[in-house]
This record gives C-alpha cells, sequence and structure tokens, in this order.
C-alpha cells in the first residue's frame, strides 16, 4: 500500500488550508457561489439536487484498515451514517454540509486521502484491476503505475483546464477488469519481443451520449516513456480538443473527427521533445514506488477444515461458488463483498459495515480492501482455510449475499434520488429488478448477468457495456426506460444495441422477465450465458420476448 | 496596448503593477509574425506554436490571450513556445484567476494581465498567497527530481 511521504502530506494539507480559506470566503460573503464553483469542484464538491455532495477518492481502489475506518468516521461524523461507492473507484457522501467539508478533507489527510480533481476538466482518480496483485492472470501489479500516475497528475499545471474531464485506467491482466477501453486513455500492461513488460496505449474510449471503445494508439511504450507520452497526448488534447460544444470535447470525439492516424502522427512528434524535459526516465520513478506495493508474506494453512465446512454449509458454498475466485496463491482466495443486497442501494455502505469490513480486512485479508468499479467491496487475499469464519462475519454483518456476477449485481448510477443531471430513477429501478427475480428464485439459474443501469444519457451506470443495459430517459415528463442488448465491459469490449422502443417504469421489470425466460428457452445448457447465448443467435429471439405484440403482427 | 482592451493591470511575481504602455501588436497568423521585427506581439491561444517559431528570436514579448478562466490551451501554449527555446517575456493576458497564477508561472508564463475590475474582486493578497504555492509540486519532483 502505497504511504503518503512528507511531500505527499504536505501537499495535501495545503490544499485543504488553501479549500479551508475559500469556504470561510463563501461562507462571510465575499466569493460568489460562481466563482466559488471551481474552487469547490477542484476539491471534489459538488452541489446536487439536495445537497452538497463529497466526492473521495479512492485511488486505484486500494484501502487498508485504517483509511476503510475513517470513511466510517466521516460518514458518522458529517454525513448521515454511510456513504456510496461510485463505478470510479471513488466514495461519494451525499449530505455534507458546507462548513463541514474543511474537516472532512483534514480527516481524509489523516490517512492519506483526498478529494482532489475528483471533478472539473482535469486528469480524475486512476482506476485499476479491483484483484490487482492477486489474479492469477496477471502480467504485473498495475498499481505502481498508477500511482505514478496520480502524483504526475495532481495539480498539473498544465491540464487543470482541460477541454472536458480526463479519465484514465490501467490493467495488469490480459482479462480485463477495469473496462480499460471505455476511457480516455486505457492501459493495458503487456510484454513485448522480448519479454519485457510495457504498455499498450489506446485514446479514445469512452461511454456517455456518444460511446466509443478507445483505439490502441501505441502497442508497445517501454516503461521508461510512460509519462512523456502520456503528457504528449494531454498536449494534443488540450490544444485540439473541441471547446465549442461541452458533449463534442471529449477526447473520444477529437479522435473520432481527426482520425486516429493524424492524432498518433502528432503525439509521436511531440514525444521526443517532452520527453527531453523529463530527467527521470519514468522507469526509474516506478522503481521508487514499487516497494510500496511488495506482495504480503503468504502463508499455508492446513485446508482440512474448510473443505468440511463447505461440504457441511450450503450457504458457504454458495458463497464461495459466486463471491470468490481463484487467487495467484494456491492456497488463498479472492472474496468480493457484495454491496447489493435485495432491494438495497447498489454501492451504499453504513459506517457500521465499513468497519465490520476494516476488521475482516486486518484480521484476514492482509490489511487490504479494494473497491471495485462494479460497486463491490473486495478482500483481496484472503487464506482458503479462514473463508468459512470470513463468510460468518460477513453474513451477521448483512454483508453476505451471494449473489456477485448475478441478476442482482447491478451497477446503477445514483439517478433521480441525488443527480441533478438525472432524466429518470436508477436506484430504485434496480431494487425492484433485484427483489423481483429473488423472489422468482432464478438467479442462479440465470447465472452470469450484467444489469447496468443510467439514470440520463451521460451513462455513469455504464449501460452500453451491460449484457442488458437499462437507460433512463424523460419523455414529455414521464420515465422512459430503453434497454441495450449484447453490451461487454470485459477485453472484448463491445458497445449494446438498442433493442427497440422504451418501457415505463411499470413496463420495465416484466419485459425483462420475458427477456430472461427467453434466454433460459434458447440456450443451449445452463454453460452458455445470457451475452454467449445473444452472440451465437443475435437480437431477434430477444427482440420477439420485449416486445410480442410486434411479433405477432409480424406473423 | 492593443486598441479595444480594458486590461491594465499586470501581476509580476505576486505583485500588481499598472501595465505600462506597452505595444503589443496582435497577430492573427504566422504570416503576420514573418514582418513583426523586433515588436512584442499578442496572440491568440489557437496559434500554432511552430509558426512562430522562426521569429521568436527576435521578439521581445508575447502576450497569450486568456479569453475564459477555463481554457487551457494558453497553458500549453506557453509551454510549447519555451520548449521552442523562447527566452523572451511570456504573459497570460485576460480572464486568469488567482488561483491559476502558480499554474501559469509553471508553465513558462513571467507575468499575468488582467482587468482592473478582476483585479479589484481579487486583490493583490489573494496573488500574494497564490504566488508562495509554486514551489509545492509534484511535476518538478518527477520531472527534474527537485525535492
Ligand atoms: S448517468 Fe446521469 S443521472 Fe446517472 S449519475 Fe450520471 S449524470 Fe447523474
Amino acid at each position: 500500500m502505497y504511504t503518503y511521504n512528507e511531500f505527499d502530506e504536505a501537499f495535501v494539507r495545503s490544499r485543504v488550508a488553501q479549500f479551508r480559506g475559500q469556504v470561510e470566503k463563501r461562507l462571510d460573503g465575499s466569493l460568489t457561489e460562481d466563482e466559488f464553483r471551481p474552487l469547490r469542484l477542484m476539491n471534489g464538491l459538488y452541489l446536487q439536487l439536495h445537497a452538497y455532495m463529497l466526492r473521495v477518492a479512492i485511488p486505484y481502489g486500494t484501502l487498508d484498515s485504517r483509511k476503510m475506518r475513517q470513511l466510517a468516521h466521516i460518514a458518522e461524523t458529517w454525513d448521515r451514517g454511510y456513504g456510496h461507492f461510485t463505478t470510479r473507484q471513488n466514495i461519494q457522501y451525499n449530505w455534507p454540509k458546507l462548513k463541514d467539508v474543511p474537516d472532512m478533507l483534514d480527516a481524509l489527510a489523516d490517512v492519506g486521502m483526498h478529494a482532489i480533481q475528483t471533478s472539473g476538466n482535469c486528469i480524475r482518480n486512476v482506476t485499476s484491476d479491483h484483484f490487482a496483485a492477486a489474479a492469477a492472470d496477471e502480467i504485473e501489479d498495475p498499481r505502481p503505475t498508477a500511482e505514478l500516475m496520480r502524483q504526475w497528475s495532481t495539480d498539473h499545471p498544465e491540464f487543470q483546464f482541460l477541454p472536458r474531464k480526463f479519465k484514465i485506467a490501467i490493467t495488469g491482466a490480459p482479462n480485463d477488469r477495469a473496462v480499460v477501453k471505455s476511457h480516455d486513455i486505457g492501459i493495458r500492461m503487456v510484454r513485448g519481443d522480448n519479454g519485457e513488460v510495457g504498455y499498450e496505449i489506446s485514446v479514445g474510449g469512452g461511454l456517455g451520449r456518444s460511446p466509443f471503445v478507445g483505439k490502441v494508439i501505441r502497442e508497445f511504450l517501454p516503461k521508461a516513456d510512460l509519462l512523456p507520452y502520456l503528457e504528449s497526448i494531454m498536449q494534443v488534447y488540450n490544444l485540439s480538443g473541441r471547446r465549442d460544444n461541452k458533449y463534442k470535447a471529449r477526447i473520444k470525439i477529437l479522435v473520432h473527427e481527426t482520425g486516429l492516424d493524424e492524432i498518433r502522427a502528432e503525439v509521436e512528434e511531440l514525444f521526443p521533445q517532452i520527453r527531453e524535459e523529463f530527467t527521470h526516465p519514468s522507469d526509474e520513478l516506478l522503481a521508487a514506488i514499487e516497494p510500496h506495493f511488495a506482495p504480503p508474506a503468504f502463508v499455508e494453512k492446513p485446508l482440512g477444515d474448510y473443505e468440511a465446512a463447505l461440504a457441511a454449509d450450503p450457504l458457504l458454498r454458495s458463497f464461495v461458488e459466486t463471491n470468490v475466485v481463484a487467487h495467484k496463491h494456491p492456497s488463498y482466495a479472492i472474496v468480493t463483498i457484495s454491496l447489493k443486497p435485495v432491494g438495497g442501494t447498489p454501492g451504499d455502505a453504513t459506517a457500521e459495515q465499513m468497519r465490520v469490513m476494516a476488521d475482516i480486512a486486518e484480521r484476514y485479508s492482509h490489511d487490504e480492501l479494494r473497491i471495485s468499479h462494479e460497486q463491490n467491496v473486495i478482500l483481496p487475499h484472503v487464506a482458503k482455510a479462514d473463508l468459512p469464519a470470513v463468510h460468518a462475519a460477513l453474513r451477521d454483518a448483512g454483508l453476505g449475499t451471494a449473489n456477485v456476477g448475478l441478476i442482482s449485481d447491478i451497477i446503477a448510477c445514483p439517478g433521480m434520488d441525488y443527480c441533478a443531471l438525472a432524466t429518470a430513477r436508477s436506484i430504485p429501478i434496480a431494487q425492484e429488478i433485484s427483489t423481483r427475480f429473488n423472489e422468482l428464485k432464478l438467479e442462479h439459474e440465470i447465472g452470469q448477468m450484467k444489469i447496468k443501469i443510467s439514470g440520463c444519457i451521460n451513462a455513469c451506470g455504464h449501460h452500453h457495456v451491460g449484457h442488458i443495459g437499462i437507460l433512463g430517459l424523460d419523455r414529455a415528463g414521464v420515465e422512459n426506460y430503453q434497454i441495450t442488448l449484447g453490451g461487454d465491459g470485459a477485453e472484448t469490449m463491445t458497445l449494446g444495441e438498442r433493442a427497440g422502443p422504451g418501457f415505463s417504469a411499470e413496463e420495465l421489470v416484466p419485459a425483462l422477465e420475458r427477456l430472461i425466460d427467453a434466454y433460459l428457452k434458447v440456450r443451449r445448457d445452463r454453460q452458455e450465458s445470457f451475452l454467449e447465448a445473444y452472440r451465437r443467435l443475435g437480437v431477434a429471439p430477444f427482440k420477439a420476448a420485449l416486445y410480442p405484440d410486434q411479433a405477432k403482427d409480424a406473423a | 496596448m492593443s486598441a479595444g482592451t480594458d486590461l491594465g493591470i499586470v501581476v509580476r511575481d505576486g505583485r500588481f503593477a499598472p501595465a505600462a504602455d506597452e505595444a503589443f501588436v496582435a497577430i492573427e497568423s504566422a504570416e503576420e509574425a514573418a514582418g513583426i521585427g523586433n515588436r512584442a506581439i499578442e496572440v491568440a491561444n489557437a496559434i500554432a506554436a511552430e509558426a512562430l517559431g522562426p521569429h521568436l528570436a527576435s521578439i521581445p514579448a508575447i502576450a497569450i490571450r486568456f479569453p475564459a478562466f477555463n481554457d487551457g490551451r494558453g497553458f500549453s501554449l506557453a509551454r510549447q513556445l519555451r520548449r521552442l527555446g523562447y527566452k523572451g517575456t511570456l504573459r497570460a493576458r485576460g480572464h486568469v484567476l488567482a488561483d491559476q497564477y502558480p499554474m501559469a508561472l509553471r508553465c513558462g508564463f513571467d507575468e499575468v494581465e488582467i482587468t482592473e475590475a478582476q483585479a479589484a474582486r481579487q486583490p493583490e493578497n489573494q496573488w500574494v498567497d497564490a504566488y508562495q504555492r509554486i514551489r509545492h509540486n509534484y511535476q518538478d519532483r518527477l520531472k527534474y527530481g527537485a525535492a
């Protein structure tokens, strides 16, 4: 885990002090809301529908128990006792009072955290694989690179006023769990011709109102060249990205309108010049960070009791089946804690639950936790022998839901319940879906299924890459939900296709039931997931299920 | 000063000074720069740095316009001009906030010119404060290994 050095500490403290001054000026009226706005946004403070919202960065999704306990403390002291984990590995507090925010930021700084650059047209919190350093398929831990990028992008003087916000994600594994190609810059660690590790760099991915899969701009970038290369991309974007229309200002539009080859030529021309400015190659900088991410000291524990417990306890078995995956160390496992209880708000955790997760992580997961973009919490390093104890502790805290990767493990943006931009509700829709399919007791039968819900066209709920995507719109004052099918956020990233006309809130869940029913009928066998069946059969059988009247008309 | 502007306060080393009657000639294209000779110029933030390249040695000062504080192109343009070897004075001219002052300096600007109206809203002490914040930054550490 990266721990702040004196420099980081002093930097963050000075930012808090600066913001404290700005809040005082706002409260005594010497700053207008207009003037205060860009300043608060630099510190992650939004004005939402009902209140301010503070978005706190969890860099590359990694936490320890101390940090998690502090998040709980903040939720209890200055908010309503809970926090909301987002699809960008952030936590949001939905009810802070302006006067308290500097104290919240100081409390974050106490544990080496901050809210810097979680909003505004700058480089946002760098996200990464939530299974980093634990996954069996990994080439290398991506987090040292992510930390280097955090440092480089923080308060970068040139890139605080970009045409639009800018998101970077990195994965160190061939199985992409960080949806890197939906980011402005997506980075995959790859091996070069001689086995050395470097980066494949993509640009111009994004969801939102015009979704694009990122395009590879450099197939292999040596580690030494990382920062100068990124800086070259950023400079091209800052100078050439559109500023006339905020809906066309992301780099994906620049790449789309200018053409990848042209952008690549511009970047490659700048790159050697910018590289000259760096006296230290990036691999040297990385070498200084890497020791912070040294793997924990894994211990062998006998598995006999674990196997007996597994045989005896069906709940444990079900939990292990859905929420536990293989670890690179054979006697360890990766546990996903679902923040999607049936009928609950996806991604919400109470202060009490945060403390329980912190305690379990400290005792059983080498003091590490991760936040996933799927709004769950990960215990990355759990000895298999400890799984029964971990499961029992989670269950006692209401955190034992065994649904990871299943139909009720829904991503939903805040939508109309909180977000000022929303055109429809998304959280209540997620709650209805999970409640209904839980009643039907079909969840395990259906198997792997990713439903993702956005409350407006901005697509914070990633609906474009949901196996089933749901987009809430406003049609003449009435909520209308559009369904997209066949989206995929993994390394085979695909954008879902719109199935047809939208549904009212009341029609939506029955329509989904018909859709799922059709899948269960047409699939080859239990092994064939919804996405696989969709790829094999195309949209027709699913469309017919969604729109039975049309099917009749056509017949 | 070019016609039609109401600027007038220059910030140097954190301190306010009235803009002297400096003659910045507004240049809209590279061709115009060719004939400029030994005079200070003012450019839009959309001009290509390389276009000015051949003439940089003779131009004593360049003012880059900031049409709005959230248009950050001027920061990149300043860095490009410095990278091309420009040694003269670089001025950020227009809507630049006090909180952006350290960024401007770190991108290679020497000074900022704002309107009297903005100077009234963001008085000198805010710029003095901002000036103190120039040193403690990540990029110098990563680029030059500075402490
Ligand atoms: S998708 Fe729309 S409604 Fe949902 S959080 Fe984003 S902006 Fe708000």
